[in-house]
């Protein structure tokens, strides 16, 4: 047994490729504003990879991955907040050592929930976890009760509807509709500067490309293939012995760690968190992105999330009320048209052109489609 | 009521009812070990709900079905698969997307937990009992092809491979040769044939040339009831059984 089989060549250069364009391509070519764009676009990168498992793989249509990008997000703005609102720093508060938005709701205590996110550790901790807890547990009402499809994505954007409203009406623990802002430094270290932008950018490329490379594997065992039968014949793989709702929670679980991880990554580049990435509009836009670059390929949602999220920034400063028009006609069109996204354009148009304008070098190297050889060898 | 423990399978008092009608009516069967038992009656009569009942994908409304002494019908499914029972679909169920190696590979029963999937190796011990069973059902040239590009027959043979791989001590087979041409029929006898020792099987089939070349006994179903139960001459010469079925 070859690692072959887990990560075949092709894909795992082509990961590379995406690589070396983020890494090295796009900080030499861009000014430090657009790479900070750039990396911006990227936190939701992560959130496209988890799709592609939830949604792509699994066939589950998750309406509600803001929910997880936001409480993410959240856990890292909780941990800087509160670095940033030392009792120094809020000495002309009535009550100082709390972050300002409590002062100002006449908040007098630290609530509970806050207090251990003094703690780093805590806080990288509970970037992944929290949001995967929640969907643990809307994965456990849900799929147990083998609520699916329509329903379940119905449910998941009541969910943001439910968490951007409590974020937004509980002004005094959660900074409301504002969000979380001020943002200074993560144990002494200033984010602000232009210097710890790029390292940060850097940080950013390198968690999405080992999270493509962990989805990779993922896809690539038998886990992955028991997702994509369970999409397509949910019966039987339950009749071949699989708990098919542990599975879904599971890619459920996973897709939510992912989208906390790019939560995290963007409330440290941008410097701020606030409701409005985390609920309905943020969480149908993370789909249309996932559909957009293709949902059953993991570099093509990637490249997905930051052509559409380029695109946004480009249009919808001029006309930010077409911009919406502009996303759903997109989506309509990307859905009808080409339904595997720009993945699938590049699977079907560009990549047999392609390899037979390459075939006379490939031919001396062993080209290895791994699901083949495994299975005839 | 208790069930005898030398039975594989006892099946007892089973009833269900869809909206008011009773599709399965106080249901009494036993199967011995090593038993090839058909079950036979017209369109509608219950028989792939009785498999329904057994495998856990209906829920029955009274009765019990005992299997090696345990009682199934509180068991989710999936345990009742690990439990020693197959089941095979009345429709082709395969996977379309994923290769006939593949395919064959899910059912193989070992990393069935989340993690264990995740952990799966595809070593020899997998290779070699999918190569064994895919030789069994006709299919050692194709396991890297995609499984939508089968025809009918194999899509059949796929998901009876898929079984075999699993290994189950109760094998159920609804209208295992419907749908195939004449030299697929023929194919899938000689396959059952082999495939049937050393495990009890239970077969719904209407083809009655291919009930008396495999049934040991055969139980005939009526609106959800036994109306007859023994040997194929047996129910064949009995006038309930000849009104209601063979009559037609
Ligand atoms: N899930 C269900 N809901 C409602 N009615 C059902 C359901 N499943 C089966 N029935 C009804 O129960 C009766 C028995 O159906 P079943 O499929 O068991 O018959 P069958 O003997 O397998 O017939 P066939 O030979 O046509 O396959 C039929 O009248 C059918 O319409
Ligand atoms: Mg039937």
């Amino acid at each position: 047994m070859t690692t072959s089989t887990y990560l075949a060549r092709k894909d795992v250069l082509l990961i590379l490729l995406f690589a070396a364009l983020i890494m090295a391509l796009l900080p030499l070519a861009l000014d430090p504003f657009r790479l900070n764009l750039v990396g911006k676009y990227l936190t939701y990168g992560f959130v496209a990879i988890g799709l592609v498992i939830c949604w792509g793989d699994a066939g589950i249509l998750s309406l509600g991955q803001g929910i997880f990008f936001g409480l993410g997000g959240y856990c890292m703005a909780m941990f800087l907040k509160l670095e940033a609102s030392s009792v120094g720093a809020t000495k002309i508060q009535s009550t100082p050592g709390i972050p300002d938005f409590m002062d100002w709701n006449q908040i007098t205590a630290l609530p509970w929930f806050w207090r251990p996110f003094h703690s780093l550790t805590f806080a990288l901790v509970a970037v992944p976890m929290v949001p995967a807890l929640l969907a643990f547990v809307i994965g456990v009402a849900m799929f147990k009760r083998r609520v699916g499809g329509t329903y379940f994505a119905i449910i998941t954007q009541a969910i943001a509807a439910i968490l951007t409203i409590l974020i937004i009406g509980q002004q005094g623990y959660t900074g409301g509709v504002n969000g979380i802002t001020d943002l200074r430094t993560m144990k002494g270290w200033d984010i602000r500067s232009d210097h710890a932008k790029l390292v940060l950018y850097f940080a950013n490329a390198i968690l999405l490309v080992a999270s493509l490379l962990i989805a990779q594997f993922v896809r690539r065992s038998k886990l992955g293939r028991i997702l994509v039968a369970m999409r397509e014949r949910e019966d039987r793989v339950r009749f071949s012995g699989y708990d098919v709702a542990a599975f879904k929670i599971f890619a459920f679980c996973f897709a939510a760690a992912l989208a906390g991880i790019g939560g995290a990554m963007f409330t440290l580049q941008v410097g701020f968190m606030s409701p409005s990435f985390v609920g309905i509009v943020p969480s149908i836009e993370m789909v249309i992105f996932c559909a957009v670059g293709g949902r059953t390929s993991l570099l093509g949602a990637v490249y997905g999330a930051l052509a559409v999220n380029w695109a946004k920034t480009t249009f919808s400063e001029d006309l930010p009320q077409l911009w919406l028009f502009a996303m759903g006609t997109l989506f309509i069109a990307v859905v009808v048209v080409f339904p595997n996204g720009l993945a699938g354009l590049y699977r079907d148009h560009i990549a047999p052109r392609l390899g037979r304008f390459l075939r006379p070098q490939l031919r001396l190297a062993p080209t290895g489609d791994g699901r083949k050889q495994g299975a005839t060898r | 009521m208790t069930a005898e423990t030398n039975f594989l399978l006892a099946v007892e008092g089973l009833s269900v009812s869809f909206d008011g009608f009773k599709a399965v009516d106080d249901l009494s069967f036993y199967v011995d070990q090593n038993e090839i038992r058909v079950i036979i009656g017209p369109n509608g009569a219950g028989k792939t709900t009785v498999l329904d009942l057994i495998c856990g994908r209906t829920r029955a409304s009274a009765g019990s079905v005992t299997f090696r002494g345990h009682e199934l019908t509180r068991l989710p499914e999936h345990e009742i698969v690990r439990a020693g029972v197959g089941r095979k679909f009345q429709t082709p169920s395969i996977y379309e997307d994923l290769s006939v190696f593949e395919n064959l590979e899910i059912s193989f029963p070992r990393g069935r937990s989340v993690f264990g999937a995740l952990a799966f190796r595809r070593d020899y011990l997998v290779r070699e009992r999918v190569q064994d069973v895919a030789g069994m059902v006709f299919l050692d040239g194709m396991l890297g092809e995609r499984a939508e590009n089968l025809s009918h027959g194999q899509k059949q043979w796929l998901e009876i491979g898929m079984l075999l791989v699993q290994n189950p001590l109760l094998l159920m087979l609804d209208e295992p040769v419907a749908g195939m041409s004449v030299s697929e029929r023929k194919k899938t006898a000689e396959l059952l044939h082999r495939i049937i020792r050393d495990r009890a099987v239970l077969v719904i089939e209407h083809d009655m040339g291919f009930v008396a070349d495999i049934a040991h006994r055969v139980t005939v179903l009526h609106q959800g009831k036994v109306i007859s139960e023994g040997s194929l001459a047996h129910v064949k010469a009995d006038p309930k059984v000849v009104e209601v079925y063979l009559g037609h």
